[in-house]
């Protein structure tokens, strides 16, 4: 069976986060939530050390943290808190406090970097299960939401108006922030999840005249960013998640540099 | 046909009472105008009315079903979300293509719809906003300061485009404006804010109140706008009515 080769399972859980992940990724970059998304990350370690130290799915751990820390920035950002060093108190503080405490379960052998850093080539059929559920829940919650999400993302104040009430989109991507964190421990590892959601977007950007493209041209760059990446690290024996951080960072490089060079000559001409 | 109307409202906002006893309504296709100085209250009033800020006393009551047309003050698009123009009048519905093209010709902006939102220059940017918000149907439009930024004849512009929406939708319009000169000839009501509403009704009777004339005074500006006949800078203004009147120019 196909499966069976782990190679082809990484590659499977790679386009699962990344086609999940870019959709996404565009509205954290368009609303500015960048550190938003590292702090929810980062909280999902905290979550890693409570499921191993209680026994649970480690996924359900994560999950769990991320939506506590995305609920709690969401709702702190509404009252006027100074929410740079809100986020940055909180992230670093579960992201320390998880580290800490992985240390304290002495009777478990874990290799920590699996989690910072992500151990595509371990993924197991369970694990692919839930990652293509995760990524199809999320995809699904944003073409249902969609347009919503567009106006309240442009003004809070057009979506009232048009009796949209944007808290509740809010929470929409506070949801989907969480399960694309969750799912995406196992392929780049906490410290890399916030590159996967704004690298792709942010590449896509000049290359797009509407949302839609945006979202669709991240999801295509992702997708090779994660298949790009696997094989270069297979070949380079290079660790795989930072290596397709790399790969979605180097097609950036060139679009911003390719879409520089297209103005200037359009100046000149 | 009363759209919308609010009795007793109160606004708090951190710790300070931004508005209170206000009562307010309004019956389809009138035009009504708020004025009133800085930080009277009038953008918070406006998004009270939308639903965008809760009050913290008083109520609110729609007719069923009012569907409401919302100009900002401003709109700052972020650089990083790519908008174009048709794409930006399918919010937050999706329009048919012969719906969009009509809203683009009434709105003198037949060839924009390819165009990014970042590259129009301000007055385009008002006349789409203003297409969007048409393209609702609304039963109420409500504008906000619509014409900040536009230059003289590009604001007489902009109400002729106002007055010329009502007759044809038969929507009620609420605005707030700056402007007083334009405010005194393109309103049916006028509503003088500060805090609470100081007075309001026909145009020539606010000019003449004196809570009016306190918070305007007889400066130039108030001088402006006791001459419902001042016509400003724009010479493409009907002359129907005769000059009664020694404008302080």
């Amino acid at each position: 069976m196909m499966l069976d080769d782990f190679l082809i399972r990484a590659a499977l859980a790679g386009l699962g986060v990344a086609l999940a992940a870019a959709p996404l990724g565009s509205f954290v970059v368009w609303r500015r939530m960048a550190y938003f998304g590292d702090a929810t990350a980062h909280a999902a370690i905290l979550g890693v050390a409570l499921a191993l130290g209680f026994s649970v799915s480690v996924f359900a751990g994560a999950l769990v943290m991320s939506l506590v820390m995305a609920t709690a920035v969401s709702t702190l950002s509404g009252r006027g808190f100074a929410m740079d060093t809100m986020l940055g108190v909180m992230a670093h503080s579960a992201l320390a406090f998880g580290l800490v405490g992985v240390s304290f379960l002495s009777g478990v052998r874990i290799d920590l970097m699996a989690y910072l850093f992500g151990d595509i080539l371990a993924v197991s059929r369970g694990d692919l299960a839930v990652i293509w559920g995760g990524a199809g829940l999320v995809l699904a919650l944003l073409a249902w939401r969609w347009q919503a999400l567009l106006t309240a993302t442009l003004s809070p104040d057009l979506a009232y108006a048009s009796g949209i009430d944007p808290r509740r989109e809010q929470l929409v991507l506070t949801l989907a922030l969480a399960v694309v964190v969750a799912v995406a421990i196992k392929v780049v590892g906490v410290l890399l999840i916030a590159a996967m959601l704004i690298v792709p977007a942010a590449a896509a950007r000049p290359l797009s005249a509407t949302p839609e493209r945006m979202a669709v041209l991240a999801a295509i760059i992702a997708a090779t960013a994660a298949l790009g990446g696997l094989a270069a690290s297979f070949r380079l024996d290079t660790p795989t998640g930072p290596t397709i951080v790399c790969v979605a960072a180097l097609i950036f490089a060139v679009v911003m540099v390719g879409s520089h060079l297209t103005r200037a000559l359009g100046n000149t001409s | 046909m009363r759209l919308i109307s609010a009795e007793g409202l109160a606004v708090r906002l951190g710790g300070n009472e931004v508005l209170h006893d206000v009562n307010l309504s309004l019956d389809r296709g009138e035009i009504v105008t708020i004025v009133g100085p800085n930080g009277s209250g009038k953008s918070t009033l406006l998004r009270v009315l939308i639903g965008a800020q809760r009050p913290s006393r008083g109520r609110i009551t729609r007719a069923s079903g009012l569907r409401i047309g919302y100009v900002p003050q401003k709109l700052h698009i972020d650089p990083t979300l790519p908008m174009s123009v048709a794409r930006f009048l399918n919010l937050p519905r999706r329009r048919p293509a012969a719906a969009l093209r009509m809203a683009l010709e009434s709105a003198g902006l037949p060839d924009l719809g390819p165009r990014q939102m970042a590259d129009l220059s301000g007055g385009q940017f008002q006349r789409v906003l203003l297409a969007r918000a048409l393209l609702e149907r609304p039963d109420l439009l409500i504008l906000d300061e619509a014409t900040q930024g536009l230059d003289q004849p590009g604001s007489a512009a902009f109400y002729r485009r106002i007055a010329e929406v009502r007759q044809e939708m038969g929507c009620a319009v609420l605005m707030v404006s700056h402007e007083l000169h334009v405010v005194m000839s393109a309103s049916d009501r006028v509503i003088c804010l500060n805090g609470h509403i100081c007075c309001e009704g026909r145009p020539e009777i606010v000019a003449q109140a004196e809570a009016y004339r306190a918070l305007f005074g007889t400066g130039t500006e108030g001088a402006l706008a006791l001459y419902r006949h001042e016509h400003g800078h724009s010479h493409d203004h009907d002359h129907d009515h005769p000059h009664s009147h020694e404008a302080a120019e």
